[in-house]
This record gives structure tokens, sequence and C-alpha cells, in this order.
């Protein structure tokens, strides 16, 4: 057999083969071990915490540090505020982008491909040129401490986004579009009944990376937030760890607790999770 | 809407002869309406704004003071923490972005190699990349712990006293290069694609001229890669460049600021000390230092780049 042609490892021989078992093995046991260090502390009685050299298997197992720490985040507060935000900039990053997507894909028009290369340079443009400016223009129309300046700017589409629709547009035959086109629907038409429907792989994607990028968004409701009660899980975290900075076992619960959403979401929607970055990194 | 009524009565051959259709480019301007106010709203006015804010002193409750170029000065010469938090982020963004390229293109090659439970392993390398923010960085902080932490208790089996991690300046930056390296696999996706589209024919060529695995690495697979390597450092830079959230949670810049990052140091100016045109200019300085970085890579791109259906003379 010639395995191992694709790396030019030569995998002919068993020991070949036990190497990149061992190897692949090896890592994954580095990559999970930060999370089973988590949830080994998450269990532990606090002056078990605190013992060296550490345990591994807590004994006893306390699991009552959860709702303790859920209770003391406050968890229900946050993540009510949490689940408003990452829905509303969902809905605006994913509708806006399509229909811009669409636009730079589908259509013919004067200026579209010079407009095009514009939404590829504000991709590469780090937010914190604009960060300053942005924050006094909220301020200034009074929505500092609203969800507002954390909402409004998805509501414009965002670059990254158009890139990656638009690129899965492009890959859509034309034929279907003529023979609505010809069947009298509209372009618009085209877009809502054909076009979309067709990109259900994408749009998915999409919807995950705004779901995981502003579940995970600690900087701007860092900035724009100051009332405890409005804060997102990710500032409640930081509230919490400067209230309980050393109950590690609490500080572990919770922030399992707030990782959990986003590991849910990718067992389930891994395929469309690996598929979109593959095709933003890749193509 | 002028083209929908009579379109179907149109032959196409006659529409699609009209070069853009007048119609069809009003739809479309008003379909990207929305990016492209939204693009002067939030990305051109705001970089104007922060240029002309960077010429000023400014702390919001009083009107902004014209100091020319003053900031500036304080920033190159007078101000021995914009420079430094600059080199470190810097240093940390060198040693980072090589360093998760070289170990994703490994575990790519190896997950490359028709073993079993490819997408098992893929899961697991995979995991840690949609994980990040204050959840994560808590993480690490009690990893990284010097008296009760993983690391260090894992040393200890082995016999090795472990250094003070995040509490020692000399550790600090090499603490947050072992923590973005967990999450090297979002680039390894990437590049396990890359490779599953090499095809095969290109190693059976090279095997049969008898090239071994070095070569045959050296000449196939890392010319095919290149440009995913070329997007993944461009990629890199911007993102490595902006690290605030992890260094806000594990060490707020500490120990004697070893860790103060670019962006954390613009986040105090701008939004504890309120010196708006300071950190204006702040933002400018990392905007070129980003921008020379990348435009330096894309010079050095023909010399290493290799795009297939590109003649390379």
């Amino acid at each position: 057999m010639r395995t191992g042609l694709f790396i030019g490892l030569n995998m002919r021989n068993a020991v070949g083969k036990a190497v990149v078992y061992g190897l692949l093995g090896g890592g994954s046991i580095v990559i999970l071990m930060p999370f089973a260090w988590m949830i080994s502390t998450s269990l532990k009685d606090l002056s078990h915490v605190f013992r060296w050299p550490p345990e591994f298997i807590p004994d006893p197992i306390v699991l009552e540090n959860y709702p303790k720490a859920l209770t003391k985040l406050p968890f229900d507060l946050y993540l009510g505020n949490t689940l408003l935000i990452v829905g509303a900039t969902l809905i605006g990053e994913l509708g806006v982008s399509a229909v811009v997507a669409y636009a730079f894909s589908r259509l013919r028009w004067r200026g579209r491909d010079a407009l095009f290369i514009v939404v590829l340079a504000t991709m590469m443009l780090p937010r914190q040129v604009t960060l300053i400016p942005d924050f006094l223009i909220f301020r200034y129309f009074g929505m500092y401490d609203t969800y507002w300046p954390l909402v409004i700017p998805s509501w414009f589409g965002n670059p990254f986004y158009i890139f990656l629709i638009r690129q899965y547009f492009m890959t859509i035959s034309r034929e279907l579009d003529e023979a609505a086109l010809l069947d009298g629907c509209s372009k618009f038409g085209v877009f809502w009944r054909i076009t979309l429907p067709l990109s259900t792989p994408v749009l998915a994607a999409v919807a995950i990376f705004s779901f995981q990028y502003h579940w995970n968004d600690f900087f701007r409701p860092l900035i724009f937030l100051s009332d405890t009660d409005k804060a997102t899980l990710a500032l409640g975290l930081r509230y919490f760890q400067g209230t309980y900075g050393t109950e590690w076992n609490s500080l572990m619960a919770a922030s399992l607790v707030v990782m959990l959403p986003l590991i849910i979401v990718f067992f389930f929607a891994q395929r469309i999770f690996i598929q979109g970055v593959v095709f933003t990194g890749y193509k | 809407m002028n083209i929908s009524v009579p379109s179907r009565f149109l032959p196409t051959r006659s529409t699609r002869a009209m070069k853009f259709n007048r119609g069809e480019t009003r739809l479309a301007w008003a379909m990207v309406s929305p990016w492209l106010a939204g693009f002067f709203i939030f990305t051109a006015f705001p970089m104007v704004a922060s240029l002309v804010l960077s010429f000023t002193e400014w702390d919001i409750l009083t009107p902004p003071k014209f100091v020319g170029l003053e900031n500036y000065h304080r920033m190159f010469f007078v101000d021995k923490y914009a420079m430094h938090s600059l080199k470190i982020t810097v240093v940390f963004s060198v040693v980072s972005i090589p360093l998760n390229i070289v170990f994703g293109l490994a575990i790519a090659m190896l997950l490359n190699t028709n073993i079993r439970g490819l997408s098992t392993f893929r899961t697991i390398y995979y995991l840690p990349a949609i994980l990040s923010g204050v959840a994560v960085a808590l993480m690490w902080r009690w990893i990284f712990s010097s008296d009760f932490g993983l690391i260090n208790a894992a040393l200890n089996v082995v016999g090795i006293q472990g250094p003070a991690w995040l509490a020692d300046r000399a550790w600090v930056i090499p603490s947050f290069v072992v923590m973005r390296l967990w999450s090297v696999g979002g680039g390894m996706v990437i590049y396990l694609a890359g490779l599953q589209s090499i095809p095969t024919d290109l190693y059976e060529a090279a095997e049969i001229d008898g090239a071994n695995w070095w070569r045959r690495i050296r000449h196939i697979t890392l010319p095919m890669l290149s440009p995913t390597i070329f997007f993944q450092l461009i990629v890199g830079v911007i993102f490595s460049m902006q690290i605030f959230t992890e260094a806000f949670i594990m060490t707020n810049g500490g120990p004697a600021n070893a860790s103060l990052f670019f962006i954390l140091y613009l986040y105090r100016k701008a939004f504890q000390d309120f010196q708006m045109g300071y950190a204006s200019a702040l933002a400018w300085l990392l905007f070129v230092v980003i921008l020379l970085f990348t435009v330096a890579l894309f010079r050095t791109a023909k010399f290493w780049v290799y795009y297939e259906g590109e003649a390379n003379e």
C-alpha cells in the first residue's frame, strides 16, 4: 500500500505508523488536559484546590460549586443579556451581509469590482484604528451603557461575512436564475427564492461564526457597558474574577459553564464549522 | 422596477447585450447601501477622525486642543511605555506566529497519512480554536499558577521546579506564546484541506525519481501550500498584534509591565486616563506598524509563494 505518500513519510512499516499515532495521541492529551484540569478544579473543595502536589481526581467531589457559582455570577441575568446581544447581532450580520454579497456576486453594475476591493481592504483593517471615534460617536448620541453600540454596527454588514457569502454565491450556477427571470421572477425574487435557499451551508457557517464571535467578545462590552446588571457573560466572568478571584473552584465552574454552549454547538455543527473555516482560509 | 415586467417578453440575448442594466444597477446599489453607509459611518469617518484627534489633546470633558505633533513626539521620545508595549507586542507576534504555523503544518501532515480516526483527532485539535475570551484566559491563569497550577504540577512529576510563569518577567511572554499554541487547530484544519487537495501524482512522480520524504515536503508540499501559509501569516499578524483580552484577564500587564501589550496600553490611555488624543495617535501607530508588516510580507511573496497556473520563470 502506498500510504504516507501525502507527507512523504514512509508509512509502509509499523514503526512509522506507531510514531504517527503516538505523536497525535500525545498531542491530543496535551490539548484536552486543560479541560480536564478545569473540570477537576471545579469539582474540588476550596481547601483541596490549594494542595501541593495537586490531586487530579477530586475527593470529595463537590458538585455544589456549580449552583453556587452560577448564583453568584448571576448566570441567568447575564445569559439573557448575552443572548439578546448575540441574537440581534447575528440576525443583522447574517441578513445584511447576504444582501450585500448578492449585489457583489450576482448582479452586474458599474463600480462593483472596485467597491469590492474596498470590502477586502476593510477586512484587513485592525478595528482599533476606528475604536476611539466609534466610542465617541455612540457616546455623543447618548448610547453609552446601552446595547446599541454592540448591535448597531452589525446591521451594516460585516466585510468578512460579505466576502465569505459572496465567494459561495459565485459558485452557484446561473441557469436557474435565468429560468426564473424568464418566468417573470424579479432579480430580488431570484435572490430570495433561489440563491438563498441554495446557500444554506455558507449561511449556517456565518451564523455560527457570528454566534461564536459575539459570545466570546469582551472588548466592546467592556468599553460600552458600565452598569453591572447589563453585563454579558464574558463581562460577568470578569466581575466574578474581581470579587472571588481566589476561589478557583467557583471560577473554573463558572468559566466551564460559559464555554459549554460553544462546545455543544461545535459538536453538533462541526462539519459546517470546519468547512466554513476552510472555505475562508483556503480559497 | 422596469426589468421584471417586460423581461419575459424580451429575448434574453438583447437583455444581455446591454452592458449594465439600469434596473439591475439600481437594485445593486440598494443592496450594497447598508454596507456602504456602514463603511462611511464606522470606518472611513472614524479613521479620518482618529487621525485628526491624534493631533489634539482631549479629555472628553473640555474641548479638544490642537497640539500638532506633540502626541507623536511623546510616544517616540518621552513615554517609555509606548515603545516598550509596541516592542513586546512585536516580539510576541514574531515568536508566536511562526510557531503556530510550524505546529499547525506538522499536525496537518501527521493527520494526512491515511490514519484511522482522522475526524476524531481533527475535532480534538480544532476544539480550542472555537473558544477564546475571558473563560479561556481564566483557565490559563489557573494552569500557569506557580504554586498550584497544572504545568508546574506536571513538571514536578519529572522533577523540575517550574518557573513562576505569569508572575515572572522573563516567562510571562513565553506563557502567552504557549497559550496561543493551544489553539493551533484553527490553522491546522486549513492546512489539512490544502494537503488533501494536492494531486497525488505529484508525489508518485517524485517517488519514482527517488526523492526522499524531506525533498518531497520541500519541493512539493510546501510550494503547493505556500498561498495558504501566506494567507495565515497575514491574518496572524493582524490577529496577534491586537492581543488584549488574555493580557487584561491573566496579568493586566504585569509583572512590572512585562506583558503590557499594545492594545492594553491603548485601552488604559483611552478609557482609564481619557487621553483620547494620545490614544488615537497610539492607534494610528499600531495601524501603520501592522500595515508595514503586511506590505513587507507581500514584498517577500514573489520569492516563495507559488500560485498554480502562474508561470514561474
